[in-house]
């Protein structure tokens, strides 16, 4: 069998009992693969992240995560509205995230530069209307 | 001495082997192999749960009898805040410390005088280690254990102060031996405790090398022995109890926490909870927290296992009884202070990797996720795992085989049965030697019996062989 696991999972839009449980479910088989507990925290907060948005902003949607043994991918796509001003969505405390998930304690405006800050690359491929694809890799 | 040492344990005897266990377990540390269960010592952090829920009463905490007392010249009992809360209409301590004493102890030295020495130093700590915020409680020696085991990314942030207990124990002998001039051998320091937890960390304490407590008793064993005496002392009782508020606060959930005059603390309790609380923790979802105060057990030190009263009744009964007492009534000394620290750092122990290497490691994962869609999805049990995903665990491990599985044995069972009904049709258009026909409907026959069986087995193993026991265990050693 090769070095390689690929692992996917299907985000259901508007459900924040659910939401986390992707990057949970990555963490724990991380931890049992003996990936270094640092490279393992990256990956947990920065899909966390991501797995937040895509309920928030993007009805849900997919992510599929690569381990390879010297990293580790996530791609998470979804067909949401897309990210009209990429730049600024990047910075810090910037959000467009509704009153009531701010209720929630969501949406501080922290989520993509999270993603930015504890992955080692990422690429942010979206277009308004269709969806938004990001690419993140955290190398170990 | 033995890292992985354990005080919660099965008697084979009873158990019936029963999934109730195994779904509790909140570190899938048992599986029930050849109709009894197994507790996989590396996975199990002692904190008791099997023990509620065994219908049987097949697994048990370790602890000391009553006879301790006449092993020792001297004896010192340390009685816990949890202990204040088991008696009903009890208005004053020093009616259980002097009960203690009319009970045969020489002395007694409360645990919650101890702990208002430890929140002292950790407001110190907070107050010193910005960076290492938010520190974790490691009061509870189930919850440290399992940071250990399961959330090595937090192990920095755990308090590196030894817990009441300990801290009591070396001031506890320092009076005795000053008062008594007898050699160590010769003195006891007695811990009376509300859960299996602390006997295990008094065998294998984390924090530091050797604990000073030398035996440990149960909470339900000294409740009925010191009711009598508690009623012979209740007129006059001796103001013994050096506790305030806060040290007795400790005895339930949120009482640690409530010692450090902050508010920017969370309390949890209840294994489940403080599991959820550490993934999100790990996760870094909690901004601007100090203390992160975790108990095991519902309620807190009250709801442990080897305590009498409902724990939310304790707890009412805790605070009914600090109610009029001093903030706290013992303060930190010099000579305390040095007792206070840990000695010994806690490391991480990886005991969940899938292999040794992260080679093998990816393979069996692999295996893992090629099983999980085999598997039927449905976590009966019967294979003696607690999910699906646990067997398929233990089968990448090597510890386990897909024919634990009833659901795949069914299926492999229907299979063979129709290869033989369609070896049945080809012998009927006579197209192979009537001798091999035979033969080969004779190996099918055998195959289906032998999974019959199995599928037998794995429903009722009383009528197991020694064979098959002593096969358990040498494939216990090799997981």
């Amino acid at each position: 069998m090769e070095d390689r696991i690929i692992l996917e999972y299907p985000i259901s839009p508007d459900d924040f009992t659910r939401a986390g449980e992707a990057s949970s479910d990555v963490k724990k088989k991380l931890k049992q693969m003996g990936i270094p507990p640092e490279i393992i925290r990256k990956v947990a907060i920065a899909m966390y992240e991501g797995e937040i948005n895509m309920v928030i902003h993007a009805q849900g949607g997919k992510i599929t995560v690569e381990i390879l043994a010297d990293a580790v991918t996530m791609i998470l796509q979804d067909r949401g509205p897309g990210i009209p001003d990429v730049e600024l969505a990047m910075q810090a405390g910037y959000s467009t995230a509704p009153e009531e998930i701010r209720n929630l304690g969501f949406g501080a405006g922290m989520g993509l530069p999270n993603m930015k800050k504890y992955s080692d690359e990422m690429d942010i491929q979206t277009t308004l209307g269709v969806g938004t694809t990001i690419t993140m890799v955290v190398r170990l | 001495m033995d890292k992985f040492y354990h005080s919660v344990r099965l008697d084979a005897d009873l158990c019936k082997g029963c999934i109730n266990c195994i779904k509790r377990c909140p570190t899938e540390a048992i599986r029930v192999r050849h109709g009894k269960a197994q507790i996989n010592s590396k996975f199990c952090i002692d904190c008791g749960e099997c023990i509620r829920i065994c219908p049987h009463h097949a697994k048990h905490a370790t602890y000391d009898t009553l006879d301790v007392l006449k092993e020792f010249e001297y004896t010192v009992a340390l009685p816990p805040p949890s202990l204040y809360g088991q008696f009903n209409h009890l208005e004053d301590v020093n009616i259980i410390l002097n009960g203690l004493l009319r009970m045969g102890f020489d002395d007694v030295f409360e645990v919650g005088a101890a702990a208002e020495l430890v929140s002292e130093a950790t407001r110190q700590y907070i107050r010193d280690h910005r960076e290492q915020r938010p520190i974790i409680s490691t009061a509870c020696p189930t919850v440290v254990r399992l940071i250990r085991v399961r959330f090595p990314n937090l192990i920095p942030h755990l308090l590196p102060l030894n817990p009441p207990i300990e801290v009591a124990a070396h001031l506890a002998l320092e009076q005795a031996t000053i008062k008594t001039g007898l050699p160590r051998e010769k003195i006891g320091i007695i811990f009376i405790s509300p859960c299996p937890s602390k006997v295990t960390y008094v065998q294998s304490p984390l924090g530091v090398a050797k604990s000073e407590v030398n035996r440990v008793l149960a909470i339900k064993d000294v409740y009925t022995q010191l009711l009598p005496h508690m009623k012979a002392v209740r007129e006059n009782p001796l103001e013994l109890g050096k506790a305030g508020k806060i040290g007795i606060s400790w005895g339930r959930s949120g009482g640690e926490a409530s010692g450090l005059f902050t508010e920017s603390y969370l309390a949890a309790d209840g294994i489940e909870n403080v599991i959820r609380v550490l993934e999100d923790l790990e996760d870094e979802k909690f901004t601007n927290l100090k203390f992160v105060e975790l108990n095991a057990c519902n309620g807190g030190c009250v709801g442990g296992v080897l305590t009498v009263e409902n724990p939310y009744v304790a707890e009412v009964k805790l605070k009914y009884l600090h109610k009029y007492m001093p903030v706290a009534k013992s303060h930190m000394v010099d000579e305390a202070e040095k007792y206070v620290p840990w000695t010994e750092a806690v490391q991480f122990e990886p005991v969940f990797h899938l292999g040794e290497t992260m080679r093998e490691s990816f393979t069996r994962l692999n295996q893992v996720e090629q099983l999980c869609k085999r598997f039927p999805g449905l976590d009966c049990g019967s294979c003696g795992a607690p999910t699906c995903k646990a067997l398929a665990e233990d089968i990448a491990r090597g510890a386990a085989t897909e024919k634990d599985c009833i659901y795949c044995l069914r299926q492999d069972i229907g299979k063979l049965s129709s290869e033989v009904s369609a070896l049945a049709d080809i012998i009927s258009e006579k197209q192979v030697q009537r001798r091999d026909a035979v033969n080969i409907l004779r190996e099918y026959v055998t195959k289906i019996a032998d999974e019959m069986l199995l599928l037998d087995n794995q429903g009722a193993w009383n009528g197991k062989s020694e064979e098959a026991m002593e096969e358990g265990k040498d494939s216990e050693n090799d997981a």
